[in-house]
């Protein structure tokens, strides 16, 4: 077990920061020799059709990589060194977007997306401009503490109709705190409870999802067994949810600094590659979401955006686009992270796809 | 092969059938069932597999187990007490061969 930086990796100089270099790694660990066949030879080999977007049904903004966590599997490499933030006029661009791209719901990451300076303004101006739109938070849940102007955000999410989707990788306090620092189970069961005070998680409409995620080498499983554990202990502890979700950490960023780091990278991919679900790839999240950077430039998904790896269509940027038909009449750029969104259940932002 | 155990051989198990798929069908359909949830669930069933795979000193069975527990969010204090349960009944087999060796050595002695 390796302690927990206090750095990004891009603040510690550490080379997997370039793309280029995350690319190298899953290929010298056994793509480069054909000891796995490549995403795309995967999905042929089962059948399966090049993968396309079905449209924007999920338009999910990065505002910014400032955190006030630094987490052992963030494939954002978020921290509180990073400054790259969503500026005042991409974001009135993003509201402009949202209604002719035809989404139904506006999800809004980082990094800790209520750091952004404006957040607050961005989901008022969204939410008077689409009442309708169901617009998630993902939220760390220890920001809610971290200072005294973020002490009511969980007033400030119920009046917005906010769904807030929360990390919470373990019903226990050892493996999360080994993924996302010492004392965060805790603030995270103070925050939850602030939450559930002001009526989330209670079936009244306000809707709470936590995410469990993996706190070492290995995939999520027994999902029910381990939302029944979620539920018993947190009940205990006063706080209410409405669904466990669970997602795969992708072997990018610093995840993939781990998993290189423990000697876990091959027996992972393998575990990834073997564990390659057909029935998983249709409900993927490059199919219904658009990933736009803090910047503006558009990815098939979040995990694309960390590695660079843009939308191959004519408009790169937000900025660009002047027909969404024609922009969604594309092909999803893919590469060998994306076994990541397709073992076992499957695993989306929205949780398994299978 | 430098050694006689290779952990890639765990995620190779299906390939007995190679040589006999109808009794390794048997064998994968009747273990499927085994750890199915009865009347132990099926943590509980996973936790004496990971106690009985000590006792059979199977590095296969312990790496599968562990990573099934680990998944399944088993505590380390539950997994440890079920090594112990099984180095016990280890212990105890043996120690319990002293009465034997004990009434042997009193009934061949003046």
């Amino acid at each position: 077990m390796a302690a927990l930086a206090h750095k990004s990796l891009r603040a510690r100089g550490g080379k997997l920061v370039e793309p280029k270099e995350q690319f190298a790694a899953l290929g010298r660990a056994g793509f480069d020799d054909g000891t796995w066949p490549h995403f795309q030879q995967k999905l042929a080999a089962h059948g399966l059709p090049p993968l396309r977007p079905r449209g924007v049904e999920i338009f999910q903004v990065n505002v910014g990589y400032v955190c006030n966590q630094v987490c052992a599997h963030c494939h954002v490499d978020a921290g509180p060194d990073r400054r790259e933030q969503m500026s005042a006029e991409m974001m009135d661009r993003v509201v402009e977007a949202i209604g002719p791209s035809g989404a139904s719901t506006l999800d809004i990451t980082g990094g800790a997306p209520e750091m952004h300076p404006d957040f607050r303004g961005f989901v008022g101006r969204v939410r008077a401009r689409y009442p309708d739109l169901e617009i998630i938070v993902r939220s760390n849940l220890t920001i809610l503490l971290a200072h005294a102007k973020y002490a009511d955000l969980p007033e400030f999410f119920a009046e917005q109709r906010v769904r807030v989707v929360s990390s919470l990788p373990f019903f226990r306090a050892d493996r999360t705190d080994r993924q996302r620092g010492e004392g965060v189970f805790e603030k995270s069961l103070e925050a939850l409870r602030r939450l559930t005070a002001v009526g989330y998680g209670r079936g009244e409409g306000l809707v709470l999802d936590l995410v469990h995620n993996p706190a070492g080498a290995f995939l999520p499983m027994h999902m029910d067994a381990m939302e029944q554990q979620y539920r018993e202990t947190l009940d205990n502890e006063g706080i209410a949810f409405n669904q466990l979700l669970a997602i795969t950490n992708m072997p990018i960023a610093r995840y993939l600094e781990y998993l290189e780091a423990s000697g876990n990278l091959e027996d992972y991919l393998d575990t990834l590659v073997e564990g390659f679900n057909p029935a998983a790839v249709a409900g993927v999240m490059c199919t219904n979401t658009l990933s736009v950077g803090w910047d503006g430039q558009l990815f098939d998904c979040d995990f694309n955006q960390m590695l660079n790896l843009p939308v191959a269509a004519s408009a790169q940027n937000l900025a660009d686009i002047t027909d969404w038909s024609a922009f969604n009449d594309r092909y999803v750029a893919v590469a060998n992270h994306c076994y990541g969104c397709t073992a076992g259940a499957g695993s989306s932002c929205q949780g398994a796809t299978a | 092969m430098k050694t006689y155990y290779d952990p890639k051989d765990l995620k190779r198990f299906g390939k007995i059938a190679d040589w006999d798929g109808p009794l390794a069908e048997k064998f994968f359909a009747w273990y499927g069932d085994v750890f199915e949830e009865g009347a132990l669930t099926a943590r509980e069933k996973a936790l004496i597999a990971l106690g009985v795979a000590h006792a059979i000193q199977c590095p296969y069975c312990i790496d599968a187990y562990t990573q099934d527990l680990v998944g399944r969010g088993e505590s380390k204090e539950a997994m440890m007490e079920a090594v112990h349960v099984a180095g016990a009944i280890r212990g105890g087999a043996s120690l319990v061969h002293g009465v034997q060796m004990m009434g042997k050595a009193d009934q061949m002695s003046m």
